[in-house]
């Protein structure tokens, strides 16, 4: 009886919560919100063999990679190997892979991946490619959307805490990487005192090639040594621009909580990349001495190659009059984000009360008649009434980022408060807000980084979840919250856990690139240079202390499965082709006491495991992945002798 | 004889898709096939409906001992059909003209037509005893020896024609383009036949 009179109560109040949902209440932690009374569930549903209507991408933060999500239903569809190694399909510890892993610092396993942008075609995604910026180490991923592999990543010198990137222009033109810590530029031994005026911000312009998304660095915007936060491209009308949020430009080098939160405002560095392009296309800028890592994933030969670049293009913004300009924006702000018609530049000043909007029109104007408020190390200060187009007045606390719906309507996240706040661009009234649980850093609209949202979702991606979920011991999943924002208010449908730190994420409708997705390598097109293409040509051979085992697979045998005349001390390389043309039929390859990882071998591949064998014996390797009805015959031996033995090399299959 | 030696040619020109178009055509479906594996057999050699659905039969007929899908030089009919049907169709049309030309009998026409039926029955049943041979000559070391519920060894012979399940699969054997090409075009010599005759019964009157 008890229990009914709680369970009415707890409804009533789940009620109270529902209806009354428009402001105020964001305080309260429990119970069903929304979902409960409504048909939640059904709209995330997605049925048995049916697909999602949208590909999510987050990132995986701290994890290093990214994953794959369906949106509506939340569902986890891969995690896509980026920065980290991994493994499970030995990305990073295959001959074949560590050299994407390479840069200046030698191999870097690891990475702190932040914001995933999709590439485009004036201005609406186009589907073609992923971008995802390092943090830590500062790099460039560009990943396939037909392999969903990472093809090639790009190191970014002079730059450190690669934070506001990895964000694209609207054809794709350029992949910006400003850096978030000024440093010395070139690197010396300097006492960390003179941080100030002697710091740089290095603001990175990466070009890609429109055939094959290669990248390259145009050239380094070396600005002043603030911190650089986040950015966003001009769209639409203001495309030609970039905007960089900064925070710290008291520059200060310590205790940066209090000592880097005294200016009342900071800037937003609008740059204009279109007068620097000119200026280097004409033999401007200057080009120093540097060392960074191009490391790029060949389709045909499933093999990537790292290459160390030894200069890099610098542009000094005092040489380009006209380029760069300083928005003032109170105060510390994080996000920076253009709405789709390019109009309104939002700085989330994330200790500031309000959210401020510059007007690109009003910008140019004051640029024109040259209405500056000073300069900063010789760049223009534009002055904040004169762009000023409107101020979203308390909207909630710590504003981090803003995304847009396609229908005028932007949405703010807040971290402090934990809650999402929908308002009216242009006349900056507060339509609706919403809790998130909790403390939610970016939001994320499929294509709302683009002129055309697909205004039907919004995402949130939560840093703590509490009581979300079951408790896993005091580390928690990070996750994400689907907010339906088709109506008048936000509807809260699905929390769904989410690897690594959700930083930000991307979405594009399924259809624009599941039709495009490879199902597997042709076999014919393998120019791996260790592919077993042909029975005929499986071998085994010595070159010294290394031995090159020349191996293919297909359900459910090994070619060859019986290896002898290997040594202690031996560096063994398995060679092996996977000669399945059937999507969906990768195989595995494990063998005792690897100390590396095992190998996930898509059709058509060839990948390659180095085994140093430690010990004398006779020593099982077999397939991983249950590939068939045989799956589990799917092995073989290796036989490895003393290091002084004279057994010849032998290998076999099928004989007795 | 003009129309009839019109309809004629027509009718054995049809015979020519055989080169182009697909004659049989059998698509093996399973849960893990949502996209059914297929062949399809042309007179000039077996191709999969898909690039790598040879392979990927060959690879699941390995499991039951069946042997590989045979290649263009592991089988004389794919020498030979091509030969004979061009045979017919230079036959057809020269009978065609001639009958245009009023220089042979209307009833020619019905020669070819049985002739030409006479070769397809004999394809069909070279076809069948393929498909058993196929389905039942299993390799000894076979993987998986399945017997059916009498205890005789299971056979895996593709239906001649028609909707078959097969272990797991569910198999349609079915014509191809190419055989209802043969088909309008045979009809159309027995269309040739009647209206020759009817042409020569008014050059009569
Ligand atoms: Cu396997």
């Amino acid at each position: 009886m008890k229990k009914t009179i709680n369970i009415l109560i707890a409804l009533i109040m789940a009620a109270g919560l529902v209806s009354c949902n428009n402001g105020g209440d964001q305080k309260s932690k429990k119970g069903g919100q929304g979902g409960l009374a409504t048909n939640a569930a059904e709209r995330v549903y997605v049925a048995p063999g049916e697909h999602d209507e949208f590909y999510g991408f987050m990132s995986g933060g701290f994890s290093g990679q990214l994953g794959v999500y369906g949106l509506p239903s939340g569902r986890l569809l891969k995690v896509l190997p980026v920065f980290s190694q991994n493994p499970e399909n030995g990305w990073g510890y295959s001959e074949e892979t560590k050299p994407m892993l390479n840069t200046s610092y030698g191999f870097v396993p690891w990475d702190d991946s932040h914001h995933p942008d999709i590439s485009q075609t004036n201005g609406v995604l186009d589907g073609r490619w992923i971008f995802i910026n390092g943090n830590n180490t500062p790099r460039i991923a560009r990943i396939g959307l037909k392999s969903f592999k990472t093809e090639e990543i790009i190191e970014i010198p002079n730059s450190a805490g690669n934070h506001s990137s990895s964000f694209i222009t609207e054809n794709t033109e350029y992949v910006v990487a400003g850096t978030r810590f000024s440093v010395p530029v070139p690197q010396k031994d300097m006492s960390i005192n003179e941080y100030k005026g002697n710091f740089k911000g290095a603001l990175t312009f990466i070009n890609v090639d429109q055939e094959t998304g290669r990248m390259g660095i145009k050239f380094q915007l070396m600005m002043p040594g603030f911190n650089y936060d986040l950015s966003h491209p001009g769209r639409d009308k203001s495309h030609g621009w970039f905007f960089f949020t900064t925070y710290n430009t008291e520059e200060a080098h310590s205790l940066l909580e209090v000592n880097a939160s005294q200016n009342d405002k900071d800037f937003i560095a609008a740059v204009n990349w279109k007068v620097i392009e000119e200026y280097v296309n004409n033999g401007g800028g200057t080009k120093v001495p540097a060392n960074y890592a191009h490391n790029i994933l060949d389709e045909h030969t499933h093999t990537a190659t790292s290459t160390m670049l030894k200069e890099v293009l610098t542009v000094n913004p005092m040489d380009v009059p006209g380029a760069v300009y300083f928005l003032p924006t109170p105060k510390s702000p994080h996000g920076c984000d253009v709405d789709p018609t390019g109009e309104y530049i939002i700085g989330n000043g994330k200790l500031s009360a309000d959210l401020t909007v510059h007007s690109f029109t009003k910008m140019l104007d004051a640029i024109e008649n040259k209405k500056f408020d000073g300069e900063a190390y010789g760049i223009p200060i534009l002055n904040f009434e004169d762009i000023l187009a409107g101020v979203v007045k308390q909207p909630g606390l710590g504003p981090l980022h803003t995304e847009f719906d396609g229908n005028g309507n932007a949405y703010t996240t807040f971290f402090i408060s934990s809650e999402v706040v929908k308002w009216k661009v242009g006349t900056w009234e507060v339509l609706d807000r919403q809790p998130v649980f909790y403390s939610v850093g970016h939001g994320m609209i499929p294509g709302g980084n683009s002129r055309k949202p697909f205004g039907k979702y919004f995402v949130a991606l939560n840093k703590i979840t509490k009581d979300r979920y079951l408790p896993t011991g005091p580390e928690l999943t990070q996750s994400a919250q689907l907010f339906d924002i088709t109506g008048d208010k936000m509807e809260l449908l699905l929390d769904f856990p989410t690897i690594g730190e959700p930083h930000y994420a991307a979405a594009i409708p399924a259809e624009l690139v599941a039709p495009n997705s490879t199902k597997i390598f042709k076999l014919a097109e393998n120019k791996h240079k260790y592919a077993v293409l042909q029975d005929s040509d499986v071998r085994v051979e010595r070159d010294g202390k290394d031995v090159h085992i020349y191996m293919n697979m297909i359900r459910s045998h090994f070619n060859p499965d019986n290896i002898e005349g290997v040594k202690v001390g031996d560096k063994v390389y398995f060679h092996i082709t996977n000669h399945e043309q059937d999507f969906d039929v990768p195989h595995g390859f494990a063998v005792i006491g690897a100390n590396n990882a095992e190998l996930l071998i898509m059709p058509g591949a060839t990948e390659t495991l180095l085994w140093e064998p430690k010990q004398v014996g006779v020593w099982p390797f077999y397939c991983t992945d249950f590939c068939s009805a045989l799956h589990q015959e799917m092995q073989g031996y290796i036989r490895v002798s003393p290091a002084d033995s004279n057994i010849e090399l032998s290998w076999s299959l099928g004989e007795d | 004889m003009k129309k009839a030696g019109i309809i004629m040619i027509i009718g054995s020109l049809l015979l020519l898709g055989l080169f182009k178009f697909p004659l049989w055509n059998i698509m093996l479906g399973a849960p893990q096939y949502p996209d059914p594996l297929g062949m399809d057999i042309y007179i000039e050699g077996i191709q999969g409906v898909e690039e790598f659905d040879i392979q990927n039969i060959d690879g699941l007929n390995h499991y039951i001992g069946m042997k590989t899908i045979p290649k263009v030089e592991d089988m004389w009919e794919f020498s030979v059909f091509p030969k004979v049907i061009g045979a017919m169709v230079a036959l057809g049309v020269l009978i065609g003209i001639l009958g245009f030309l009023g220089k042979v009998s209307y009833k020619w026409f019905l020669g070819w037509f049985v002739l030409m039926s006479v070769l397809g029955i004999l394809g069909m049943y070279d076809f069948n005893l393929w498909l058993i041979d196929y389905g039942t000559d299993l390799d000894p070391k076979a993987i998986m020896k399945l017997e059916n519920l009498d205890g005789t060894p299971m056979t895996y012979k593709p239906p001649l024609l028609g909707y078959q399940k097969m272990l797991n699969f569910d198999v349609d054997s079915w014509p191809g383009t190419g055989a209802y090409m043969i088909f309008v075009g045979m009809i159309l010599t027995v269309v040739a036949f009647f209206v020759g005759k009817k042409e020569y019964k008014k050059s009569k009157a």
